[in-house]
């Protein structure tokens, strides 16, 4: 059982400001993912949660228990680090059952607990090499070895797979996420790439300047982003923000056509019209709601991706379903699907029905 | 692809051709130490710079072991530079972990101070440091010479700890930490281990320079009792002549315990041992 919350926490380093306002309920169980730009203070805070950093101001606490002073060790959290930290002077064997080893476990206990946890990693065969003699994926199994052993309350991985080449990275995701169903801990996981926040993520945190920009489901985030740097954030290719503004019949696109947006809400100043690359169709030119020029062409095999100059607007990037035959310097309509459109005024905000 | 072609024979030659003629020149004093410590005393005059001497003799080892105060000295620098190795190497490797791990007030402020008193000659502060030991009534004690020589070499010591602390990544005593050791456990059971290549080299380093420290010794110790082997070694220079054969037997002697001491840190100097830690 750990259910992890954090209230009104915030980080100063002397007079900087890196972390503010961070309120965050995590239930049992659950998996969360931070992600956010470099420097956002993701590290920043698992390392607080952690007990490495110590909290400037405000509340955590795990089961209602504050744990704002409680030492690392006494907090009963693993992490995984990024740079896996093995004990290079001790073999594979011991560097997972060191943390046994420190709580003076029975021997035996922790020969078998070795064992069992060498045998799910796949590192049987490897118990008495060091470290140094290991590749980088064995490394990282090693390190998540160690985190798995003591059957801690949470886990916290801190950009785990980022050394590993991408068919590795692929496939030690599949491994945590098993691994998260198996032990249903609570994890929580900080990293750069969006693939890995979207398919482990029970509920995504987005970071930005110290702040959470907003906490949801995987989906909630992609259809509805609470604000332009969410949306712009999450999702990949990202998503085309076109200048606009409020007219009588709907939402103006700036040196193009009114789109009628029913349920745009609100009253509020519009600053930008936001769609997917995804949510736009190629159509005949001068059908659809723009009409451009292509710039470059991509074939990926299972999409296309087109990028599109229109008169007056800018560039807007779409990405077509399956092999598209359009040709660069070709006149192409785009249609924006307006159940997908986002509507954002002028400080950033979504503007919602 | 290239081919790696066997080195032309020419070259290997020269290669340790010229390796052999520096370790030649770096070993021919020592050679020479040796050569005049076997030489008989009769000889050494009347053969003058001859390479090989005519007839080598154990006498002057002899008097040296049994006949003079060397053994004396020899235990009395032994003694100060062991003791003063061990206690400078702790302080550094304390003071160099606190310096590396953790900010603190004043953090520069000591590392420049520390800096200031490595920058002034010794014959500059040797009457003020006799001054002070005389005024604590430790002139002529053993003691006097392992405190001045740890203070000496502190600074230097600790910039080298720091040095070696710096080099271990910051992860791993925090992965120790989590994994629930105390700071300090995770210092003795994490870092020191990794760190024995730092302190072995600090130990030798330490221990070389109380074992061949003259002026220091010279100034604060009068009483053959509490001579070190290097003011011991003057003793064999008396007025009228010198006893080089006994000089350079002691000499050879006095080398003995440098090279056992590094033949024993040697295996801690291996580097590479944090290798494999992080992402390599
Ligand atoms: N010891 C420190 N003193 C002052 N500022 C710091 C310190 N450590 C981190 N910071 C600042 O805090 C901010 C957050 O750092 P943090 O390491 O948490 O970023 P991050 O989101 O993990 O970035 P990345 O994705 O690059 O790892 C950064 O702007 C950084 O400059
Ligand atoms: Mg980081």
């Amino acid at each position: 059982m750990a259910r992890i919350a954090l209230k009104d926490v915030y980080k100063k380093y002397g007079a900087v400001e890196v972390l503010r306002d961070i309120d965050l309920d995590i239930a049992d169980g659950e998996f969360i993912v931070l992600v956010g730009p470099s420097g956002c203070g993701k590290s920043t805070l698992l390392r607080m949660i952690a007990g490495l950093e110590p909290i400037t101001g405000g509340e955590f606490t795990i089961d209602g228990e504050r744990m704002n002073e409680i030492a690392p060790r006494d907090r009963d959290i693993a992490m995984v680090f990024q740079s896996y930290a093995l004990y290079p002077h001790m073999d594979v064997g011991r560097n997972m059952g060191f943390s046994m080893e420190i709580r003076r476990s029975p021997a035996a206990d922790r020969t078998e607990r070795v064992a069992g946890a060498a045998r799910t990693l796949g590192l049987d065969r490897l118990l008495d090499r060091l470290p140094k003699a290991l590749s980088g994926g064995q490394r990282q199994r090693v390190a998540m070895g160690r985190a798995i052993i003591r059957d801690p309350r949470a886990f916290l991985f801190d950009e785990p797979l980022s050394n590993l080449d991408a068919a590795l990275r692929v496939e030690m995701r599949l491994e945590i996420a098993r691994l998260h169903q198996r032990l249903a801990a609570t994890m929580i996981y900080v990293t750069h790439d969006q693939v890995e926040a979207l398919t482990l993520a029970d509920r995504i945190v987005v970071l930005e300047g110290g702040i959470i920009q907003q906490v949801g489901t995987p989906l909630d985030l992609y259809e509805r982003p609470a604000n332009r740097f969410v949306a712009q954030f999450i999702g990949s290719p990202t998503m085309n923000i076109l200048p606009a503004e409020r007219s009588d019949n709907g939402i103006a696109i700036r040196g193009g056509p009114t789109l009628d947006l029913p349920g745009i809400g609100g009253t509020g100043e519009v600053a930008n019209l936001g769609v997917r690359p995804e949510h736009i169709d190629i159509t005949a030119p001068g059908q659809g709601d723009l009409t451009g020029v292509a710039d470059v062409v991509e074939h990926l095999g299972s999409d296309t991706n087109i990028y599109v100059d229109v008169q007056g607007v800018g560039p807007v990037m779409v990405r077509a379903r399956g092999n598209v035959p359009v040709k660069p310097r070709e006149s192409v309509g785009l249609r924006l699907l307006r159940e997908h459109a986002h509507v954002f005024a002028s400080d950033g905000v979504a503007l919602r029905a | 692809m290239a081919v790696l072609r066997k080195p032309s024979p020419l070259r290997v030659a020269g290669k340790y051709g010229a390796l052999a003629f520096y370790v030649a020149f770096a070993l021919f004093p020592l050679y020479w130490l040796l050569k005049i410590a076997l030489t008989p005393d009769q000889l050494i005059y009347s053969e003058g710079t001859k390479l090989w001497p005519g007839a080598a003799t154990l006498e002057n080892f002899r008097i040296v072991l049994f006949q003079s105060d060397f053994l004396a000295y020899f235990r009395n620098s032994v003694f100060v530079s062991l003791t003063t190795a061990a206690a400078t190497t702790l302080i550094a490797a304390g003071a160099g972990y606190a310096f590396s791990r953790f900010h603190f007030r004043g953090k520069r402020a000591l590392v420049a101070v520390m800096l200031v008193t490595q920058m002034f000659p010794l014959l500059m502060i040797i009457a003020p440091i006799y001054k002070i030991v005389a005024a604590i009534g430790l002139l002529n004690s053993l003691t006097s010479l392992i405190i001045v020589y740890t203070a000496f070499n502190i600074p230097f010591a600790t910039f080298l700890m720091q040095s070696f602390f710096d080099g271990i990544p910051k992860d791993l005593e925090e992965a120790a930490m989590m994994d629930g050791c105390t700071r300090f456990q995770a210092l003795r059971k994490v870092i020191v281990p990794l760190t024995l290549p730092g302190l072995g080299a600090t130990l030798g380093f330490v221990f070389t320079a109380a074992w061949s420290e003259l002026l220091f010794a010279l100034m604060l110790i009068n009483s053959n009792d509490t001579m070190t082997f290097p003011v011991g070694l003057l003793t064999f220079v008396s007025k009228f002549s010198v006893d080089w054969g006994q000089m350079m037997a002691a000499g050879v002697l006095a080398l003995v315990p440098s090279c056992l001491f590094f033949v024993f840190i040697q295996r801690y100097l291996v580097q590479g041992l944090t290798s494999g830690a992080v992402k390599g």
